[in-house]
């Protein structure tokens, strides 16, 4: 129980961290989705089935729905990361990269 | 088993995992250049204070709170945060929708999503509208603080010396 907890604790730490460095726009909405997915197996070993429902349903999937449907509507999605990316890439990394 | 004098418990490791997650989404949402990645460090530290929350009335020794017909004497964890809880992964949802639309509202109207240039258009709109001068920003300051001269009167707060 306690190595389960510790591999999907670090799982939940790394999908935040990850969140906020990745330079692609959907790939952070993706580690978002990673980490409530991994949260709600947490609910399940905390005794908490029901909050596990609805953090996998409501959580995983209607939120990250919603954030993907707002990156599309923001002109954030950008799949291919070779010529479309430049912008981005360019803006962000002269911050990321201090 | 112990780390560094530390005895590593099932709780330990699930109170760290919370409080690293608010600290992360905390991080986020004050570092991030970028108005969308705000947002997502705010689901995270949603994450974090619900684990927080359901940690809260965890016992290891208990039962899920379901009355499963065959009642059994055993201790039940603490439904009343599982049920806060269950209330604030939808508001959070919520919060989550209506922050996406701002930053639509937002790149709508200032064409961008970089935090320090909404930050400038925003600090020039508020100027324009209440009709004073643009002031200087903590980047670009107007000009320095005027130095007294090295004879003057100190001014009581009572005199009418202007």
């Amino acid at each position: 129980m306690i190595l389960i907890s510790t591999v999907i604790v670090a799982i939940m730490l790394l999908a935040a961290v990850a969140a906020l460095l990745f330079k692609n726009h959907v790939a952070a909405v993706a580690a978002v989705g990673i980490l409530s997915l991994a949260l709600s197996v947490l609910f399940v070993i905390l005794k908490a089935p029901d909050v596990a429902m609805t953090e996998a349903a409501v959580g995983a999937g209607l939120s990250a729905l919603v954030l993907a449907l707002g990156l599309r509507r923001l002109g954030l999605w950008q799949i291919e990361s070779s010529n479309s990316t430049q912008s981005s890439i360019q803006k962000s990394g002269e911050h990321t990269d201090a | 088993m112990t780390l560094f004098g530390l005895e590593i418990t099932l709780d330990l490791i699930l109170y760290t995992g919370a409080f690293g997650l608010i600290v992360i989404g905390a991080a986020g949402i004050v570092l991030a250049h970028h108005l969308f990645r705000v947002i997502l460090a705010l689901a995270i530290a949603e994450a974090g204070a619900n684990l927080l929350l359901v940690l809260s009335g965890y016992r290891w020794d208990a039962i899920a709170p379901i009355l499963s017909g065959s009642e059994s004497a055993a201790p039940m964890v603490d439904p009343v945060p599982q049920a806060m809880v269950l209330t604030a992964i939808v508001i959070g949802v919520g919060v989550q929708a209506l922050a996406v639309g701002l930053a639509m509202q937002v790149k709508k109207t200032y064409g961008t999503l970089d935090m320090s240039a909404i930050r400038q258009r925003l600090e020039a709109d508020i100027a324009g509208t209440a009709g004073i001068a643009t002031t200087g920003s903590q980047d670009a300051p107007l000009g320095e603080r005027p130095l007294p001269p090295a004879d003057a009167v100190p001014v009581t707060p009572g005199s009418s010396a202007r």
